[in-house]
């Protein structure tokens, strides 16, 4: 029953991020809010900016760019940092650009380790940080869904599944070393549908890409990928198609399946959402290398 | 009109009905022989939170690792990480999500066997209600016992108890009574307030989403109903202000705001305010809710707000306020303590030795300080009390604990989220126990007379040498 004195699952979610971003803010000495342009991050940064309202994020955003990710989410990336004016940190791996590393040409494992999970790992250390804010929910893999909300990582950012700190209440162990870091995950405990809810109620702005238009895409790996730029080998550039499309998360584009769709609203996104019959991570090509392939990448440092 | 229906006809009232669902938070209790992840695995399925290719997944899993022969092996779908999928075990806490019409649902799923007592307690902290399951073959269990004292110990107020695998004794209605008069029994034992009973087959499904044909003699609700409607409302409002301050927001030299979420009652501007420990008094000048700001609008206030609101307050005095203080109604204040009766859970392979300094991090305020005495450690499978002399892993025990500086001390049957601690270990920087405040220690007015005692200036000299020279002993300031 929701009475005057009983907040709505929003809200309280809601206010039990914001308690999370307080806590990193008042804790560590050096914190920093991974962006990665999708609706998560999105919603993270809403988040941020009421936590400290009336004041700015006391922490930056940092983006991994792998040189891959879609021209507009670059675009919007840029067009949010000077709307709210807060501080950006790009990074991407220079050893992978100076070898020119494609996602068609070296492969998905290949280029995610290098230009993400290394570009990460530089990101990291470069910076100094002691506490690394991201978007990742306990709904979205079997992994995560065991995952502490302040989860800790040793000196070489890997994350040990069987020797996790008990976390209870809200009450959260923020203690580490010199070099020590922990990931904290501020919406571990949203869902896909709460998240687009909350999307849609606070009218946050998220990338276009997230709605259906006519789209080029071709056929690749078994799913439909956008043709975003001339790096796509020409061959296959040659079988693009127009399709309605969009897509459900926002990545590199080589690795990022388009969805045939015709949802060009947030509800008859959510509405689309609710009647789908398959989970939001199947159009990324990461997790299907390999059985338990996410938990491979957490302990190796990847999100 | 099916909700499928609905949604592709008229998505955005059903968007609206949407915004007020209210969140349950419950833990599901009971060991791999159970059928608990199979219960988690056939809520999750019947309300559409596993979508095909999970399905899939889980079916090719089923032929690698599969207990259930042919059909497919729920279970599958709930077991994240790939040793515990293996073994066929659930070693740690995960968390699960779905939703129904009325409720959003959080399951802290967690294992039953007495090694992994620290994960359940860890599930159960954060939860409103707890399932219990019992396997209709055997009844009450050891482990039945374990479980509903370490529910009732962290303050969970609702107990369902699923009596599950009833296909396997004939749907009898006689195993369903002589377990649910056994258990009756036990929850008055341990004072547990809320109790409901319901036959089930996960497995199969009965009584899991719809009433089952196969129990009529059953008048209750299916367990998915029975969450769907039961009240777990604590009435915040009704209990005292309870504000710790976790952060103080200063953007510029004309704002100065405490940041932080309400534990416990509720604030209007203007309300006279103590804050804890140092007992100086304010009013509330402005209360902004997180909540409300938006992009277009980032200084929007409000009059009143309450628990479990995130907000920042400013006071109308320039009062020193810092990170870990606690702000409280002046009109309901809390004891203020250093020295305090706690359950402690111990949750490190390292023994607890009465006298070792911790840390002890209770809301946002951590002081360092050590259990000077072990009342009596708790059996948890007998509830016999035992004398003891250090604490090892998963041990529960009532304990007197001493901190270096006195903190605003509720009781956790009163306040869930000032009443509980964790402590720290600080060299390994782990948490190594979890504690729940029972009450402020009787030597408290002793201590009280130490701490108000006036020192001459030779004396202070004394005590400010002694802290500049030998931290390692940790001298309190005078």
């Amino acid at each position: 029953m929701i009475t005057k004195e009983r907040l709505t699952h929003l809200k309280q979610l809601e206010a039990e991020s914001i308690h999370i971003l307080r806590e990193v803010a008042a804790e560590f000495t050096n914190p920093v809010m991974m962006y990665s342009v999708g609706k998560d991050s999105s919603v993270m940064l809403h988040l941020a900016m009421k936590a400290f309202a009336p004041g700015k994020p006391p922490f930056p955003m940092l983006h991994v760019d792998t040189l891959w990710k879609f021209r507009e989410m670059i675009e919007f990336r840029d067009q949010r940092t000077k709307e709210l004016g807060f501080d950006l940190v790009v990074h991407s791996n220079p050893k992978g650009k100076e070898m020119n590393i494609s996602p068609f040409e070296h492969g998905s494992k290949v280029h995610t380790d290098i230009m993400k999970t290394e570009g990460l790992k530089q990101a990291l250390n470069a910076g100094g940080y002691d506490a690394i804010i991201g978007g990742a929910r306990r709904d979205e893999e079997k992994s995560r869904a065991k995952e502490r909300i302040f989860s800790f990582r040793d000196k070489h950012h890997r994350w040990d599944p069987k020797n996790q700190r008990p976390e209870l209440w809200n009450i959260y162990n923020t203690r580490i070393n010199k070099g020590e870091s922990v990931r904290v995950f501020p919406i571990s405990n949203w869902t896909e549908l709460d998240v687009w809810q909350y999307i849609y109620l606070e009218g946050i702005p998220i990338p276009s890409l997230y709605f259906a238009k006519e789209r080029d895409v071709v056929e690749y790996e078994g799913t439909k990928i956008m043709v975003d730029d001339e790096r796509m080998p020409e061959a296959l550039r040659k079988k693009a198609k127009k399709e309605m499309v969009r897509f459900r998360t926002l990545g590199c584009y080589p690795l990022t399946g388009a969805i045939n769709s015709t949802a060009s609203t947030l509800p008859e996104i959510i509405k689309e959402m609710l009647l789908s019959t398959s989970s939001e991570r199947e159009g990324r090509l990461i997790d299907k290398d390999q059985e338990g392939a996410m938990e491979m990448k957490k302990i190796e440092g990847y999100f | 009109m099916s909700v499928e229906n609905k949604i592709s006809t008229d998505i955005e009232s059903y968007l609206k009905e949407h915004e007020n669902k209210d969140m349950l938070r419950f833990l599901t209790c009971g060991s791999v022989d159970d059928g608990k992840s199979t219960l988690i695995g056939r809520l999750l399925y019947d309300s559409k939170m596993i979508f095909e290719d999970q399905l899939a997944a889980a079916e090719s899993e089923s032929k690698k690792y599969g207990t259930t022969g042919e059909k497919i092996d729920m279970a599958l779908l709930v077991d994240g990480l790939q040793s515990e999928r293996e073994q066929g075990i659930t070693i740690d806490v995960a968390y699960r999500f779905f939703a129904t019409d009325r409720r959003k649902y959080i399951i802290a799923d967690t294992p039953g066997h007495e090694q992994y007592t620290r994960n359940m307690v860890t599930g159960a902290s954060t939860a409103d209600v707890a399932i219990i399951l019992i396997d209709a073959r055997k009844g009450i269990l050891t482990q039945t016992r374990r479980h509903s004292f370490i529910v009732n110990l962290l303050g969970i107020e609702h107990v369902i108890v699923a009596i599950n695998k009833m296909d396997l004794v004939g749907f009898s209605e006689e195993t369903f009574k002589e377990i649910k008069s056994a258990y009756t029994a036990l929850a008055e034992e341990l004072g547990i307030k809320h109790t409901y009973y319901i036959p089930l087959s996960a497995l199969d499904g009965d009584n899991v989403v719809e009433k089952s044909e196969n129990t009529p003699w059953y008048d209750g609700k299916p367990l998915l109903e029975l969450l769907d409607t039961m009240d777990i409302s604590r009435k915040e409002t009704a209990e005292n202000f309870r504000f710790p301050v976790q952060y103080v927001n200063r953007p510029n030299l004309d704002f100065r705001g405490f940041c932080g979420t309400i534990a416990a009652g509720s604030v209007k501007v203007g309300d006279e305010v103590t804050v804890l420990p140092s007992g100086k008094t304010t009013k509330v000048k402005s209360i902004i809710n997180a909540g409300d700001i938006t992009e277009k609008s980032r200084e929007v206030t409000t009059e009143e707000a309450y628990a479990p609101m995130a907000v920042t307050i400013t006071t109308e005095e320039e009062v020193d306020i810092s990170r870990g203080d606690m702000i409280v109604h002046t009109k309901a204040l809390p004891r203020v303590s250093n020295s305090l009766k706690v359950m402690l859970v111990w949750m490190d392979e390292t023994p607890m030795e009465p006298g070792t300094v911790y840390d002890i991090k209770r809301a946002t305020t951590v002081v360092s300080g050590n259990f000077e005495h072990i009342n009596y450690k708790v059996d948890v499978n007998t509830y016999e009390r035992q004398s003891v002399h250090k604490l090892g892993l998963n041990d529960i025990a009532s304990c007197k604990m001493v901190l270096t500086q006195p903190i605003a001390a509720d009781a956790y049957k009163e306040n869930r989220l000032t009443g509980s601690f964790i402590v720290i270990d600080r060299i390994t920087n782990n948490t190594v126990g979890a504690g729940m405040i029972v009450g402020v220690s009787r030597r408290e007015e002793d201590i009280q007379k130490l701490t108000t005692r006036e020192y001459t200036d030779a004396e202070r000299a004394l005590n400010q040498y002694i802290r500049d020279n030998f931290p390692e002993w940790e001298c309190k300031k005078c």
